[in-house]
């Protein structure tokens, strides 16, 4: 056998290369199991990123059925709550390209919404409590019903169910506690400039 | 009447990003005089030709990258780029060489990168190094210094026409004492001094004063906070270690003393003017510490080993690569963390 | 003599400082009137206690603190209460809050008051409570609830050093330098109050060499006390209290930590005098020593003036002459922000006014680029790299941001200062800092979110199985008795309870009769829950809503108020025919009623609209269209949802056909094409995953995406061939 494999240099490489790749492949198997990752993990990750707002605006009942489909290929923009950020984020961790958020399920709002119940309206129908996919509309049958909107994700679900309309959407105001700075814009220079130049 | 709304702070330091340039170029002038005195006006047409070149370029390239050409001309840097470039090249440098090593630092290695501030690499010395590649006839032929065969160092007209009209004019070059030193083979380091009267009396004549001037140059910005006196004072240490540990006392095989290696070439405008570019070299002042130490050792070894005489633009141009690894990994500890960042 | 420590970075603006020093502080007066912002401090706002129209006197207490983390407001002087509004307030924002506003009656009455007479014998948090309730917070300029501050008990965390703040290193303000040359004693009061409440083994008052009669006045006054005065060289930010802290001890307050975790506790010198004055004599604060600077100003001096008293009052004793550009910055040129208006009142942390000209400080030259120098690393107290988190902070790299310890970052300005291309750096960290922050806000709640739908999924899924079981149960039940009853049938023993058992079989046969029937029907829906209902039928709405100009989205909020009022009006007739209870007719008939003012309502936006409309279009069909249409959707008012909805989609599809500009044939049919091929694909996915066995929830959500793709093709196909239609004529 040794003078074989010492005759022929061939058998030599064939038979190092044969004994590499079985030792690696058995390093390989050995860490795909001892390491494997917990449950669906990518889904997960996914679920993380996507803002939970329940809405369905991309088609799907909620935001973890969505992320079970961006895992299985669904494209990434489709989710008008998580907007573009949202977009950037997933496309980091799938290491796709970002694409522009797909019009057709909606527009990125540019402040947070939350329901607002008009209370005098109100005919204590429930119809949106069982619409509200968070659990937000606190209320009983026949007794007016409010939002609690610190819950509330502003997904819209239960606008429509309500037969009296009284349900509207409102922007989140900006407050001394919520305003914020804001980055200063990068074209200064050049509108200075040409205000210099002029 | 409505007040007007701007953020903090409200006040600004002294120094602009104008200021820093235009201090550059002034600290250029001891340098620029000693290479006038010794090698005659050569160097005064080159910076001349090289700074209408960049002027030009760097507009161009502006207007077709539509930015405001005046607000980016203004701050002076197109200038320095050009004026270490003519500083760098040998004096009497055909115009053509100027336009196109200025040309292409200016373009290439500047604008095409996004301007300044993201030039990952020292334009002046990519120039350089593209002309030493292309052109090495024109660009290892130096003018002999003036006392050197009885003859004056040419007057501004000769300059001129030395440039524009080389042919009309044979001029008189030799070879540097480090270009004399690579080549020596046989010859002990005291008989080769005694041969060549370019050695002058430590590090060639006129060079050790150019050198001299450039350091007084570069002290005037670090007394004016331009830099700091990190990168600079690592690399020539280093130099002179290096130096100093491969120096055999002036044996035939000598790869030249401390003081000569200080003194010579592009030592000291290297030091202060090249690797002192904020740019492309590195953050931290640890960082420049090694930055700065890195080229010196680099230097010694291009000068003394590789193939080509004065090695400041190889060395500079290596570590630029290397500045985004160092300040990566001489990230200085913030305040309240006693470990160094986790990152 | 006492070692000092040196902080890295720093910078040396002009100080500026002896303009303002030339006047004793001088009383700014009683304006006329008085306006209170509820949040002075950092932490919740305070919650008012009188009502318009009420008196108040001198020291009263006008609003509560609400929560631990605030603190009461009192009033500066007596008058009446006017107003309880929102109003703009010195805040970078231009925002408004709410505030108390008193117009003063010039009299200056105080409230009853004392000071606790011997402060030693208290309980440690009685005398602590006394110093919340009269208001105080930290006077630097930050504004943190000073008894919060002091909470921590010595016996749990003992605190080895206490340092007053007496450095003020920001240019222009001298408010702190003449309450030490002025009221060293009081300082010294203040002082030993906050030594007897937390206990420090040593206490220290940092100061900057450039305050000579300052620190000759507080070396006097603290000779015989138990506190050293350690000067130090000038350098900003040294007043920052954690520079501040490695200037006199060495030592860094650990990131994200709090200067208690070792052992050491910060005053500010004016809050000294602030406690001092509320613990002895029992004065809440009420007014504050400011100092008014700048060239625009004739008499820069310090003022003692009644915290409320408005900018513009102040500005005026010292002779302010606004130039052109002219900025009013509330604090210092290094951290001081510009208010909106001079109006604004003076509040608790409002140590300057500074009113620059516009040649003393030019508004900021645009900024150029980031040449790498790092002067800005140099500058920095905190050991930053500040050109690196600018990178990051406009490439938004938030990761990388606190990776490299954004939030470790005071926000002193010294990195713009020292900045060659004008930068504006400190605003691109605060920006980032508040991104940062309302991301991980955002975060949090999207984590709640899907913890409350995850547990509304189960709380379905777990009633739906109880309603299964009991169902089976009681199926199961009934099978048992009605087998029962035939088997009994001949012995008979009672025919009264075999009469039940056959009624309850009956029944619940057909229960499961009709219950099976509604499967057949909906079997998707029978199980869905109902925010999938929802979401179908938002979907649908947002379809038709989504990108419509605002009169098609009248002319579709028309339609879907008559929708309402006709399924409103078919339920009322239904009800009444049926029977139904009368609160329900009559919720009915209100909402019939509250629905036609509305609809009237719509009437008229919608016609204004038009009317609009005509007057600048200038396609005279496409309006004809309109009214025509309009004319049969009136027509077609009571015949159902669907029409009308139908027709406003056309109409809406009709519009933006009108509007766009190239070939709506061609993206009408791109769109057709687009749909097509969802649906196909879509489809095949169904059938794979009805192949493959999926999850029968999986499959519910294919079918219900390609019952949501279908009206969207039928409606993408009539778009088209109305596209063409119109076309070919």
């Amino acid at each position: 056998m040794f003078e074989l494999v010492e005759q022929y240099p061939f058998f030599a490489a064939v038979l190092a290369l044969v004994i590499l790749g079985a030792a690696f492949g058995a390093l390989l198997g050995y860490a795909s199991e001892r390491f494997k990752p917990e449950g669906n993990s990518i889904v997960e990750e996914i679920n993380a990123i996507l803002p939970q707002t329940q809405c369905g605006q991309c088609g799907y009942p909620g935001c973890r059925p969505y992320a079970e489909a961006i895992a299985e290929g669904e494209p990434i923009n489709r989710c008008p709550p998580g907007g573009e950020t949202g977009i950037a984020q997933l496309a980091a961790l799938l290491d796709v390209e970002p694409i522009p958020l797909d019009a057709e399920h909606g527009e990125e709002a540019e402040t947070r919404m939350v329901a607002y119940i008009h209370e005098e309206d109100c005919i204590g129908c429930t119809k949106c409590i069982q619409a509200c996919p968070v659990d937000a509309i606190l209320g009983a049958a026949k007794q007016m019903h409010t939002v609690i909107s610190t819950e509330c994700t502003g997904c819209d679900l239960c606008v429509e169910p309500c037969p009296v309309d009284c349900i509207e959407m409102l922007g989140e105001e900006t407050t001394l506690s919520t305003w914020h700075w804001e980055l200063p814009s990068e074209n200064v220079d050049l509108i200075a400039t040409d205000r210099d130049a002029a | 009447m409505a007040l007007m709304r701007v953020t903090s702070p409200h006040a600004h330091g002294p120094l602009s990003t104008q200021k820093v340039m235009q201090t550059v170029l002034l600290a250029t002038l001891p340098g620029v005089a000693a290479l006038t005195f010794y090698f005659g006006f050569g160097t005064v047409v080159n910076i001349i030709v090289a700074c209408c070149t960049a002027a030009g370029a760097e507009a161009l390239a502006l207007k077709l990258r539509q930015r405001p050409v005046a607000f980016y001309l203004r701050d002076c840097s197109a200038l320095v780029t050009a004026t270490l470039l003519a500083i760098a090249l040998p004096p009497y440098a055909p115009w053509w060489l100027l336009v196109v090593g200025t040309t292409f630092s200016i373009i290439i290695a500047k604008q095409l990168y996004g301007g300044l501030g993201y030039n990952p690499f020292n334009p002046a010395m990519v120039g350089y190094i593209v002309l030493l590649i292309s052109f090495p006839v024109e660009m290892t032929s130096w003018a002999a210094p003036r006392g050197i065969n009885g003859t004056g160092a040419p007057g501004l007209l000769d300059a001129l026409r030395l440039c524009f009209a080389p042919a009309s004019i044979d001029a008189v070059t030799m070879a540097t004492p480090l270009d004399i030193l690579k080549q020596n083979t046989g010859l002990l380091e005291s008989t080769l001094r005694a041969e060549n009267p370019q050695f002058g009396r430590w590090a060639g004549l006129g060079w050790e004063w150019v050198n001299l001037a450039f350091l007084a140059g570069g002290a005037w910005m670090l007394y004016r906070r331009i830099f700091t006196w990190h990168a600079p004072v690592a690399m020539l240490l280093s130099l002179a270690i290096m130096a100093a540990l491969f120096y055999d006392g002036g044996s035939s095989a000598s790869t030249g003393s401390p003081l000569f290696h200080l003194l010579s070439g592009g030592t000291m405008f290297g030091a202060f003017f090249i690797i002192t570019d904020p740019v492309s070299s590195a953050v931290s002042n640890r960082g420049r510490l090694i930055f700065g130490a890195a080229i010196g050792v680099l230097i010694f070894l291009i000068r003394s080993f590789g193939n080509y005489p004065d090695a400041v633009a190889f060395a500079v141009l290596i570590m630029n690569f290397a500045a985004p690894l160092i300040d990566y990994y001489t990230q200085p500890g913030t305040y309240g963390h006693s470990k160094p960042r986790p990152d | 003599m006492r070692k000092i420590w040196d902080f890295h970075g720093g910078v040396h603006p002009p100080e500026n400082k002896h303009q303002s020093l030339g006047k004793p502080i001088n009383s700014a007066g009683i304006p006329p009137q008085l306006t209170l912002p509820l949040n002075q401090h950092i932490g919740a706002p305070a919650e008012p206690v009188v009502a318009v129209g009420d008196a108040v006197l001198k020291g009263q207490m006008i609003a509560k603190p609400l929560g631990l983390v605030s603190v009461p407001v009192h009033a500066p002087t007596s008058g009446t209460v006017v107003a309880i509004e929102d109003r703009q307030v010195a805040h970078p924002s231009g925002l408004q809050t709410r505030c108390i506003v008193i117009d003063t009656d010039g009299t200056d009455r105080w409230v009853e008051h004392a000071g606790l007479n011997d402060y030693r014998s208290l309980e440690r948090e009685a005398l602590l409570a006394h110093i919340r309730q009269s208001g105080i917070a930290g006077m630097g300029g930050a504004g943190f609830p000073t008894a919060v501050k002091l909470g921590v008990d010595p016996r749990q965390k003992p605190i080895e050093t206490l340092i007053i703040n007496g450095t003020e290193c920001e240019p222009y303000i001298t408010a702190d330098d003449i309450l030490m040359r002025e009221r060293a004693a009081e300082i010294i009061a203040g002082v030993e109050i906050l030594q007897h409440l937390i206990q420090p083994a040593e206490t220290l008052l940092g100061m900057e060499d450039n305050k000579p009669e300052g620190i000759e006045a507080m070396l006097a006054a603290s000779a015989d006390k138990d506190m050293e005065v350690v000067v130090f060289p000038t350098k900003y930010p040294s007043g920052g209290e954690k520079q501040l802290i490695e200037i006199l001890t060495g030592k860094q307050v650990p990131s994200g930590g709090l200067p208690a975790d070792i052992g050491i506790v910060c005053q500010n010198v004016g809050t000294a005098v602030a406690i001092g004055r509320a613990v002895l004599r029992g004065e809440p604060l009420i007014s504050r020593v400011t100092t008014v600077t700048g060239e625009a100003v004739a008499e820069p001096q310090n003022f003692d003036v009644l915290l409320g008293t408005p900018m513009r009052y102040l500005l005026e004793q010292a002779g302010y002459t606004p130039g052109r550009q002219q900025r009013l910055v509330m604090g210092g040129p290094m951290m001081g922000f510009t208010v909106p208006d001079p109006d604004v009142p003076i509040v608790k942390t409002t140590n300057c006014l500074l009113a620059p000209t516009v040649e003393e400080l030019p508004p900021p030259p645009p900024a150029q680029p980031c040449i790498r120098c790092g002067l800005c690393a140099e500058a920095c107290p905190a050991t930053l790299l500040p050109q690196q988190l600018y990178w990051f902070a406009r490439g938004k790299e938030f990761e990388k941001l606190e990776s490299h310890n954004l939030f470790d970052c005071i926000e002193c300005g010294a990195c713009s200062y020292a900045c060659p291309s004008n930068i504006p750096l400190v605003q691109y960290y605060r920006a980032s800092k508040a991104e940062i922050v309302q991301l991980r806000r955002d975060q949090a709640k999207a984590d709640h979110s899907k913890t409350r739908f995850e547990a509304r999924q189960d709380r379905l899924q777990r009633e739906a199985e109880e309603k299964e079981a009991q169902r089976a149960a009681r199926k199961k039940a009934a099978e048992e008795r009605a087998r029962r009853a035939a088997e009994d049938g001949d012995t008979a023993e009672d025919p009264i309870q075999a009469a039940i058992a056959r009624a309850q079989a009956k029944k619940a046969a057909n229960a499961a009769g009709d219950q099976s029937d509604a499967e057949s029907q909906r079997p998707a829906i029978a199980q869905m829950d109902p925010a999938q209902l929802a979401i179908e039928r938002a979907k649908a709405a947002r379809a038709d809503a989504g990108e419509q100009s605002p009169e098609d989205k009248a002319q579709s909020h028309l339609s879907r108020l008559q929708e309402r009022l006709a399924k409103s009006e078919a339920k009322l007739v239904a009800s009444r025919n049926a029977g139904a209870e009368a609160n329900v007719i009559e919720a009915l008939e209100g909402a019939i009623e509250k629905l036609k003012p509305k609809l009237v309502e719509a009437e008229q936006a919608l016609a204004a609209m038009r009317a609009e409309q005509s007057v600048q279009d200038s396609q005279p069909h496409a309006l004809k269209a309109n009214v025509e249409e309009n004319a049969g959707e009136q027509a077609d008012e009571q015949s159902g949802q669907k029409d009308a909805a139908q027709l406003a989609i056309e109409r809406a599809q009709a519009a933006r056909a009108d509007a766009a500009y190239q070939s709506p044939e061609d993206k009408a049919r791109a769109n057709l094409t687009r749909l097509q091929d969802r649906l196909a694909k879509s489809e095949a996915k169904l059938a794979a995953s009805r192949e493959d066995g999926a999850e029968a929830r999986v499959i519910e959500a294919l079918e219900a995406a390609i019952e949501k793709l279908r009206p969207k093709l039928s409606e993408a196909e009539q778009a088209l061939a109305e596209l063409q239609a119109e076309t070919e004529t």
